[in-house]
């Protein structure tokens, strides 16, 4: 019996407001956090990601009250991060109702912010978010949404991050990520197989054949897609019902 | 009323909010006098066996916890919650669990990715109270979990397989747990929450 392969809503957040851009920039507004995560719970998302994307430190209880709102509106799992930089960071997340933290940049500058956090609240709550971008003939982790190369070997870094106690990876291709071209397959298949743990894809996702090729090709447990979703260009029960026409495993919600 | 044990190690606060949408009363307990006096009880749990075994034992809430459920009051364990009910577990192989159930928690075998984080579905094997209502056979329910207790006995009513079968559902008398997390499971898992709601009426 295999697990039902997961469609996850992101929800990038500035302050109080959902918001959306192309390749980070050109930000736009999109909604209210609460509300879209009542909508994606009902519509049958398998869980939501929050993304604090300023991740700027006075901001902080502002993005934890978010937090607090979007969790009161689901009966799925949640995962929120940006800006996390030490284990009372994560423990702040989770208590305001997360049920998993993700961790970038400050795990890539000191890696043992990984086996902290998952000592402390299990490896099932610790999602290690790497963005790559290819060079040559391999992909190098991006730190600091995306704008600055941490010289580093993307499949090696996810490596030593389940090695540190990571228990998921949410993997962005940042050459994908917002072009609507569909998900970074070449790149997702070559994580998915170097890991043991579940790996979550990202950028790129606009049509129903984008996600049937990355859970097919891919070997992505679970495919994550931000304005698809808010704009209504791909509802959610209509994806299901066309991956699971496809045989693909999902839940389709009643 | 139901009394959420809160071991400050478990996420509570999803329980709390998804008995509160179902429109039950709750409240935490964090002494051996609370657990005692509970009506009906509820073990959330997630994150280490050890962690959760340690805290019952620093704070003297093994013995009232045992006793209560011994005394026939509605119990619902959740994941860790439903782990912590046997001898002993893989996970810290030094510690004793509650010992209400025999046997011993062990770790996934490593044939597919570890946790085993998602949504699968279940068997069932025998009539299930928690399940009532609930497309059994077809539901989905969202597990985020590695050890698992995969000795079945009498008391197993559904289990779940990945890369071994193990107990996803159990119910002995008034003790009854889940390894899945209901508070996360959508509308099949908010039935299964209404029934011990109902249950514990």
């Amino acid at each position: 019996m295999s697990l039902a392969r997961r469609i996850i809503p992101c929800l990038d957040v500035d302050g109080t407001r959902v918001v959306k851009g192309v390749n980070f920039v050109g930000l736009r507004d999109a909604g209210d956090p609460a509300q879209l995560a009542a909508r994606y719970n009902a519509e049958g998302a398998d869980e939501l990601v929050v993304l604090d994307i300023a991740a700027s430190r006075d901001q902080r209880p502002t993005f934890l009250e978010t937090i607090r709102r979007v969790a009161a509106e689901l009966a799925i799992p949640l995962t929120a991060g940006g800006g996390i930089r030490i284990a009372e960071d994560a423990r702040a997340v989770l208590r305001a109702g997360a049920d998993k933290i993700t961790l970038n940049t400050a795990a890539v500058a000191r890696p043992d912010l990984i086996s902290e956090t998952s000592l402390d609240f299990g490896a099932q709550a610790i999602v290690l978010a790497i963005d790559a971008k290819r060079e040559g003939d391999h992909w190098t982790v991006m730190v600091r949404g995306g704008r600055e190369s941490a010289n580093r070997d993307a499949i090696e870094w996810a490596k030593q991050g389940v090695a540190l106690g990571a228990g998921e990876i949410l993997l962005t291709s940042m050459d994908r990520d917002g072009t609507k071209s569909g998900f970074d397959a070449a790149l997702t298949a070559a994580i998915s197989s170097a890991v043991s743990v579940p790996v979550i894809a990202s950028g790129g996702a606009k049509l129903p054949s984008h996600f049937v090729e990355i859970f097919t090709e891919g070997r992505a447990d679970a495919a994550l897609a931000a304005s698809i979703f808010h704009d209504d260009i791909q509802p959610i029960r209509g994806l299901k019902e066309f991956l699971a026409a496809r045989w693909i495993p999902v839940r389709l919600p009643c | 009323m139901i009394t959420l044990l809160d071991c400050g190690v478990s996420n509570v606060a999803s329980v709390e909010r998804a008995l509160h949408r179902l429109g039950a009363e709750s409240q935490r307990a964090t002494t051996p006098e609370c657990v005692s006096n509970a009506r009906a009880l509820l073990l959330p749990g997630v994150g280490h066996f050890e962690a959760l075994i340690r805290v019952l034992d620093d704070r003297n809430l093994r013995v009232s916890l045992i006793d209560t459920i011994r005394r026939g009051i509605p119990f619902l364990g959740i994941c860790l919650g439903l782990q912590a009910l046997y001898d002993t577990s893989e996970e810290a192989p030094e510690l004793t669990g509650l010992q209400l159930l025999s046997g011993r928690v062990r770790a996934l075998p490593p044939v597919a990715k570890l946790p085993h984080m998602g949504w699968n579905r279940l068997v069932t094997k025998h009539k299930s109270q928690l399940l009532e209502g609930v497309d059994a056979n077809d539901a989905y329910f969202y597990f985020a979990h590695t050890y698992a207790a995969v000795e079945l006995g009498e008391e197993t009513v559904a289990t779940c397989s990945y890369g071994t079968e193990f107990v996803a559902v159990l119910e002995k008398e008034n003790m009854c747990a889940v390894q899945f997390h209901p508070e996360k499971s959508g509308e099949a898992g908010a039935q299964v929450l209404r029934n011990f709601v109902r249950l514990s009426a």
